[in-house]
């Protein structure tokens, strides 16, 4: 009794906390307000969910038992299936789902202000991306661990099966696309960051080769060695940047670096996984967990004040970084930290093949999605801890603010927030960079937060150390996501393409190999190369599409348990999914609505498209601009026809799992529940027996 | 506090191994032992160069 009693002032008052810290943020107005009440925010916000909210899904609408025994136990090989200590699963489940997307995605939304980013994030995670991944998790895990794809294909129909696999595919072109070009962006002209990334590439072959030849199998040896050349190669990038005849070969536009990207792509593909993914996977896991738990610690030390207003004029559709109003793209902006539906391949077909038991799916499933909220809320205060006049100067594309340094800061100081081309040579020179202007993706602001932050709590003479310590960490992870994203849209290609010639579904077969690579490689490479040569910024173009595509796939995974929910007699909880879905299918529509038909060539594709022919056709646009102007019209149009088929794709699976439900609650026949038949756990007697 | 201390960081230690996978090997020649004992296990490495393959031929990395 007296426990309950402390248990509910404890509650009591975490609830306060939270309710006056998420109060303070939205309320606050001109007055500058402290990092710390976003983490305190963030933090009682995750508590509450997790411990109410999260737990009553996991008892009353799922019915966790834990009593049953698990695909792992059942079904344990020593290799894929196994039975794991729940720590250790929250582990790889984290690893494999935070990428890149939750510090780039707050980092452009922050053009609204802090505010509306800041609210999605902690919204959208507690109701929408946590009960997604945890819900997943839950139903792959009672059908032997399927993968997402199978269970549509299982419980909605064959519809659903092919919309969650073309989903996949075009996802993961999209966004190898946008995180592409983010490194570009990071790498243009600067020949410290490009020879820094550059060097990944060997050290990452040369821990391979420690793995796999040297010493197999010793992962912690291999790592630790990889992890000190890569501090060392951030150092030397330095070194190469003062050396005259060296610099220039790391000095290069974005044309050329793009293309050694796309080239790159094509070299991992290929190449065994032993010599670069792998261990380049290991190296990048390690300094993602290093550098997050870093920026934490730093964070809550140093307890920065943020200096970005709560909202900016930019509600209004026209901001800088990417056209359209708040309402609906904050909430396409931020898809990973607030609701992401690429974890939910995670949740099923990976992670459910390691739980010991049903009762761990709360805290991984739905714990691991609140982390992945934690680094976006982190994200979201290293670029709003930096002057708005210089966040918007680092991410504002030349098309827009004017190609010259003084033009540029004329326009973002007549926003209202001012900024000096001296202030912005100081802070390049800090950085070593030659210049921090128009370096759009997000990369490049968040290392400018990150270095200040660490600068600050660690002295600031190692600023442009930092800086590129944070542009060499987040390159080495968009790059193993890019590697592993080709590799699984190659895997993808030949399955399908196998069904039309036998031979191409062999995937050790070395000619469809190469030819299902090519593929995959130039799908994505088109969108970076268009992206580089398009003046605005090809941020404003792929980021909104990548924001679209990502929550179409969470949308089909809340299509699925909406239906097993349904299909189970839950009908009266079903809305745990169906509200999340209910939102997801508002707001895409709406996105995908205003980028086909908007007039405003910086939000509507087909306005676009059209400014630009007529511009070209009175012959207004300087020789440059004209020549590629007809491949920019073309790619306009090419997304129009995307962006439509994407939210074709998601209205066909959810009126099919509308149709299910009706036909299941009418009576009539649907494809049975595909749950697996309840075994007894006997890990627990094996546990208390040893 | 000093055995303590010892015994802290080695359950750190082991859950180090155990996340990045440096003590994979051992756990697959004990669940080898138990399930076929009959059968000789593979090598560390090509078990190594299996598992990898194995590993990266599904989605394991997200955005």
């Amino acid at each position: 009794m007296k426990t309950k009693f402390f248990s509910l002032l404890l509650w009591l008052g975490v609830a306060l906390l939270g309710a006056a810290a998420v109060g303070g943020i939205a309320l606050n107005r001109g007055e500058s307000i402290n990092a710390l009440w976003f983490v305190t925010a963030a933090l009682c916000v995750y508590a509450i969910a997790y411990r109410f909210y999260a737990a009553w899904i996991a008892a009353t609408v799922l019915c966790i038992d834990e009593t049953r025994a698990t695909p792992a136990e059942r079904l344990a090989n020593g290799r894929d299936f196994m039975p794991t200590n729940r720590w250790i699963v929250f582990g790889h489940h984290f690893a494999a789902i935070a990428g890149p997307g939750p510090l780039i995605g707050p980092t452009l939304a922050a053009q609204f202000g802090y505010l509306p980013g800041t609210l999605w994030i902690l919204i959208g995670a507690v109701l929408g991306g946590c009960v997604q991944d945890m819900v997943t998790l839950f139903f792959s895990t009672r059908r032997d661990g399927r993968s997402l794809g199978q269970m549509a294909r299982d419980e909605l129909g064959n519809i659903g099966g092919v919309a969650a696999l073309i989903a996949t595919f075009l996802i993961m072109v999209i966004l190898i696309a946008v995180l592409g070009l983010v490194v570009v962006n990071a790498m243009k002209h600067s020949p410290w960051a490009t020879s820094t990334v550059t060097a990944t590439i060997p050290i990452a072959m040369l821990v391979g080769l420690y793995m796999h030849k040297l010493r197999p199998g010793r992962v912690l040896e291999g790592s630790a060695l990889g992890v000190i050349l890569l501090l060392l190669s951030v150092a030397g990038g330095g070194w190469i940047d003062q050396q005259a005849g060296l610099r220039e070969l790391f000095d290069h536009p974005g044309l050329p670096l793009a293309f050694a990207v796309i080239g790159y792509g094509f070299a991992a593909a290929i190449l065994p996984v032993w010599l670069l993914l792998a261990p380049r996977d290991y190296l990048s896991t390690f300094m993602k967990l290093g550098t997050v738990i870093l920026l934490a610690l730093v964070i809550v030390w140093l307890r920065p004040e943020i200096r970005m207003p709560a909202l900016t004029q930019f509600v209004d559709g026209s901001g800088p970084i990417f056209g359209g109003k708040l309402f609906p793209f904050v909430f396409i902006t931020i898809a990973c930290g607030a609701i992401s539906g690429f974890h939910s391949l995670i949740a099923s077909g990976t992670t459910p093949k390691l739980l010991s038991n049903e009762r761990d799916i709360r805290m991984i499933g739905y714990g691991g999605m609140v982390l992945e909220s934690l680094v976006a809320i982190m994200a979201m205060i290293a670029a709003t801890v930096l002057d708005p006049g210089v966040y918007f100067a680092i991410n504002s594309p030349s098309g827009i603010v004017g190609k010259t340094a003084a033009e540029a800061v004329a326009t973002i100081s007549a926003w209202g927030f001012p900024v000096t081309v001296e202030q912005m040579n100081l802070l390049a020179q800090q950085m070593g960079e030659a210049s921090l202007f128009a370096r759009t993706g997000g990369a490049p602001s968040l290392a400018v937060g990150m270095a200040s932050i660490f600068g600050s709590a660690f002295g600031e003479h190692l600023l442009a150390l930092w800086y590129h310590f944070a542009i060499m960490f987040e390159a080495l992870f968009i790059l193993t996501t890019l590697d592993a994203g080709t590799r699984v849209g190659r895997f993808m290609l030949q399955d399908l393409l196998g069904n039309i010639w036998q031979p191409l579904g062999r995937t050790s077969w070395y000619p469809s190999v190469l030819f299902s690579s090519a593929v995959v490689v130039s799908a994505w490479g088109y969108f970076l190369y268009i992206g580089v040569i398009d003046p605005n910024g090809g941020v404003n173009i792929l980021w909104p599409l990548f924001g679209i595509s990502n929550q179409i796939l969470a949308a089909i995974a809340l299509c699925v348990a909406t239906g097993i929910l349904v299909k189970s007699g839950k009908l009266g909880y079903a809305w745990i999914t169906a509200l999340p879905l209910a939102w997801l299918v508002i707001i895409t529509s709406t996105a995908t609505w205003q980028k086909i038909g908007s007039d405003d060539p910086r939000i509507g594709f087909l306005a676009a498209a059209n400014s630009l022919s007529d511009k070209l056709a009175a012959g207004v646009l300087p020789p440059d601009k004209a020549a590629v102007a007809p491949q920019l019209i073309f790619n306009q149009q090419l997304d129009a026809v995307l962006a439509l088929f994407f939210a074709a794709l998601l209205w066909l699976i959810v009126i099919d799992m509308l149709r299910v439900c009706a036909r299941h609650l009418s009576g009539k026949r649907v494809p049975p529940l595909s749950e697996a038949p309840h075994y007894p756990t006997r890990l627990e007697e094996a546990w208390q027996r040893d | 506090m000093a055995t303590r201390l010892n015994s802290l960081l080695r359950t750190l230690w082991r859950a180090i191994r155990r996340l990045s996978g440096d003590d994979g090997y051992e756990r697959y020649l004990a669940h080898h032992a138990a399930a076929h004992p009959d059968v000789p296990a593979l090598p560390r490495r090509v078990w190594f160069a299996l598992q990898q393959q194995q590993k990266w031929s599904g989605i394991k990395r997200c955005c």
